[in-house]
């Protein structure tokens, strides 16, 4: 911080000397007049950098351990888990049926159907992270090629693109996705294609908006001056511009996705039972929430860890992207 | 300081001379429009810029059309600086972007040592791009804030493959140099500079393809006063060193008439008078720049107070329904009804090297408006000899008329600023 104070004394001082002695300056002599002993500072990657910035933001480091430790947990799940998730146990269930307690053989307790709670729970970060992440990348990658598209070349382009987006909106999602699903039989691959073709609309509007004011910005002007081509200038240019409001909306949208997969869950369109996924545990287990309350606190629990993770990573992302944050 | 400002404009000169070679042509495109002279690098031929107005929101239909820049002709000469000066919102800038090709003429032809860049597409255009270049306005949206003052300078030479890696690293170090700018710097972000420093990495960047030509669309209008002398000191110290070709666009009378060597003067899309700069400001003949150059404060507090500006009433038509006849005439003092309503002047040599497009400067009952340097005012029905011609031009050299005194090298900083 403290060196680009005394830069920016340096040029006060310069342009302090008024107007005819600044006339006087000559461009060499104002190489020398400005900044001499300004430290020539590493050239970094813009990777390094955000990493610089992100290592600062004790947020995002929370919630990018989070992350990393869900991960760590769906992948190596079968090692953690303590149960099969889809076994039934006869003594996870009392005499006259009811769920068990926590205890030593099942830490969390049992479901309605005596399943061991935890070992769900552990599986069940498979298909949320799965359904949140690839459903999600596959909505950003329509959002941003379309949005983009649309946005920069204009014309029929733009009509084509933008007049389809309007029709899909205008589609009731859930209906749209529950024909969609029950045509294409439920699995999890259809899962993460329809969540996708349901949710890149919303981002390509946004990508089409913040295209239509950044194309028109003199530095993409001063681009195409200097020969870029357009693709270049849509990722060099216009892209890295794009970067805070895809983050903030992708960290929001994993959110929505994984109560999206929860709400088909429960009409029985998501995944298919015996595989747990958490928004079909709530589902499951809402019937009992006054007798059991566990059945829909745990998984509800995972998915707002999951999703805060999410948000506070995209948060701090989101600033780190930001050349203009100070540099240390 | 004047002696060095204004040796520099005429060693960029080189004895471009007053006025020999004729700006392209008339209005009318079939009349022969290559300039006499073989010194044209850029002529602009019957330019128009047309942005439609549409309507609809699927089917789109033109419903009308703001004529931003209305059949322009000129040419720039190598070597020289040719203002471009008008009231905000008359084309200037437009006219600027055309040239570039940033925005595709409407009609017209603009012609780069003598090939035409209008129908140039996709490569070709990039290719030539290398020959022409532009200094933009505003250094806060010129430059990207994401990238390194590295990436910014070193793209045209990467885009265009002119340098390898650690040359291209080289290269922009020389770059920034040459503009005044601590090559170690060149890891940082345009945001840890002042305006005046991204102006110049915006020069930089300008010249990291070494080119003939560049457009200037008003350099110094977003800079502090105090920068503001510098980055044209800048520019006309590298136009000496590389022999540049500038377009200098400004609506700041009083820095292009210290940069200029020639001077356009646009008005609604359409070039009103075009000469010598000496020419320009001391005999003003087209009414509209009479009154532009009127209202230009004297930096003198007694010729200050002599000064009567021609002051114009109304308002600027609107381009996309610009008025019949001469453009200006709805706000011109000396408009004859029956003529100037009517008909379009086209822009002609009323002397040697002297363009106007006014009917009534070549019409016999002219009724002249003085633009004298003690009483500037509107003679409505004076005698033909009350044009000053004669003894004007004796003294038609520098600093005759209206900046007074401090005339040559007045720095931007105490010329004020024309809006």
């Amino acid at each position: 911080m403290s060196d680009l104070c005394d830069e920016r004394e340096a040029a006060f001082a310069t342009a302090g000397l008024g107007s005819e002695a600044a006339a006087e300056v000559t461009a060499g002599d104002a190489a020398a007049g400005w900044a001499p002993d300004a430290p020539l500072i590493a050239h970094r990657t813009t990777w390094q950098e955000v990493w610089t910035r992100l290592r600062r933001d004790r947020f995002a480091l929370v919630g990018l351990a989070a992350i990393i430790l869900l991960v760590v947990i769906a992948v190596f799940a079968p090692w953690i888990a303590p149960h099969d998730p889809t076994a039934q146990f006869d003594e996870g269930l009392t005499m006259r049926g009811m769920p068990v307690g926590p205890s030593g053989q099942f830490p969390l307790g049992t479901d309605t159907l005596g399943r061991d709670l935890l070992s769900r729970l552990i599986y069940g970060a498979r298909v949320s992270l799965v359904i949140g992440v690839l459903a999600n990348g596959f909505a950003l990658v329509l959002g941003v090629v379309f949005g983009l598209t649309a946005g920069y070349f204009r014309g029929w382009v733009e009509t084509l693109l933008m007049r389809a987006t309007d029709v899909m909106m205008a589609f009731p999602i859930y209906l749209f996705a529950v024909a969609l699903v029950s045509v294409l039989r439920p699995s999890l691959g259809i899962l993460v294609l329809v969540i996708g073709i349901v949710y890149w609309t919303p981002m390509t509007r946004v990508i089409h908006g913040e295209v239509l004011s950044i194309r028109e910005k003199e530095f993409v002007d001063a681009a195409r001056l200097t020969g870029c081509t357009s693709v270049r200038i849509l990722y060099r240019h216009i892209l890295p511009h794009l970067v805070a409001p895809i983050i903030v909306y992708t960290s929001l949208g994993i959110a929505t996705t994984i109560l999206f997969e929860s709400t088909l869950s429960y009409i029985g369109l998501g995944v298919q039972p015996p595989t747990p996924s958490w928004g079909q545990m709530i589902s499951e287990g809402q019937a009992y929430y006054l007798s059991a309350p566990h059945l829909v606190l745990y998984p509800g629990l995972m998915i707002m860890i999951t999703v805060l993770a999410f948000n506070l990573v995209g948060d701090g992302l989101r600033d780190a992207f930001d050349p203009q944050q100070r540099r240390r | 300081m004047s002696g060095a400002v204004s040796g520099a404009v005429s060693g960029a000169v080189g004895g471009a001379g007053s006025g020999v070679s004729a700006p392209a042509a008339r209005a009318t495109a079939d009349v022969a429009t290559s300039p006499t002279g073989g010194d044209a690098l850029i002529a602009v031929e019957g330019l128009s810029v047309h942005f439609p107005i549409t309507s609809g929101i699927i089917f789109r239909h033109k419903v009308g059309a703001v004529r931003a820049v209305d059949d322009v002709s000129f040419d720039v000469r190598k070597g020289e600086t040719l203002g471009l000066v008008g009231e905000s919102g008359c084309g200037k800038s437009t006219t600027g972007r055309a040239i570039l090709q940033l925005v595709r003429p409407t009609t017209g032809r603009v012609l780069y040592d003598g090939a035409d860049l209008a129908h140039l597409g996709g490569g070709a255009l990039r290719r030539q791009r290398r020959r022409m270049q532009m200094i933009f306005q505003d250094p806060y949206a010129s430059l990207n804030s994401r990238m390194t003052v590295a990436d910014i300078v070193g793209e045209p030479l990467k885009v265009h493959g002119l340098r390898d890696r650690s040359g291209c690293k080289e290269r922009v170090r020389e770059l920034l140099q040459t503009v005044g700018i601590n090559p170690n710097t060149l890891n940082r972000y345009p945001h840890e500079f002042s305006g005046g420093q991204r102006q110049r990495i915006g020069i930089a960047r300008a010249l990291a393809v070494e080119p003939n030509f560049i457009v200037c669309d008003e350099p110094i209008s977003a800079l502090d006063v105090s920068i503001r002398a510098q980055i044209i000191n800048l520019l006309q110290q590298l136009q000496r060193e590389f022999g540049l070709t500038y377009l200098f666009i400004a609506h700041d009378l009083s820095v292009v008439r210290h940069i200029s060597d020639r001077v356009a003067v646009m008005y609604l899309g359409r070039i009103v008078e075009l000469a010598d700069n000496a020419v320009l400001y001391g005999e003003p003949m087209h009414p509209y720049t009479q009154a532009l150059l009127s209202a230009v404060p004297i930096p003198d507090p007694e010729a200050e107070e002599r000064r009567r500006p021609v002051v114009l009433q109304g308002d600027v038509p609107s381009p996309a329904d610009p008025p019949p006849g001469c453009h200006f005439h709805t706000r011109c003092p000396a408009a004859q009804t029956g003529l100037c309503d009517l008909e379009s002047p086209s822009l002609a040599e009323v002397r040697p090297g002297h363009w106007a497009a006014c009917h009534l400067i070549t019409a016999e009952d002219y009724p002249h408006i003085r633009a004298g340097e003690d009483d500037l005012a509107v003679v409505a029905d004076g005698p033909p000899d009350a044009w000053p011609g004669d003894t004007r031009s004796d003294h038609s050299g520098d600093g005759a008329a209206l900046d007074g005194p401090a005339g040559g090298g007045t720095p931007p900083a105490s010329g004020g600023e024309q809006a």
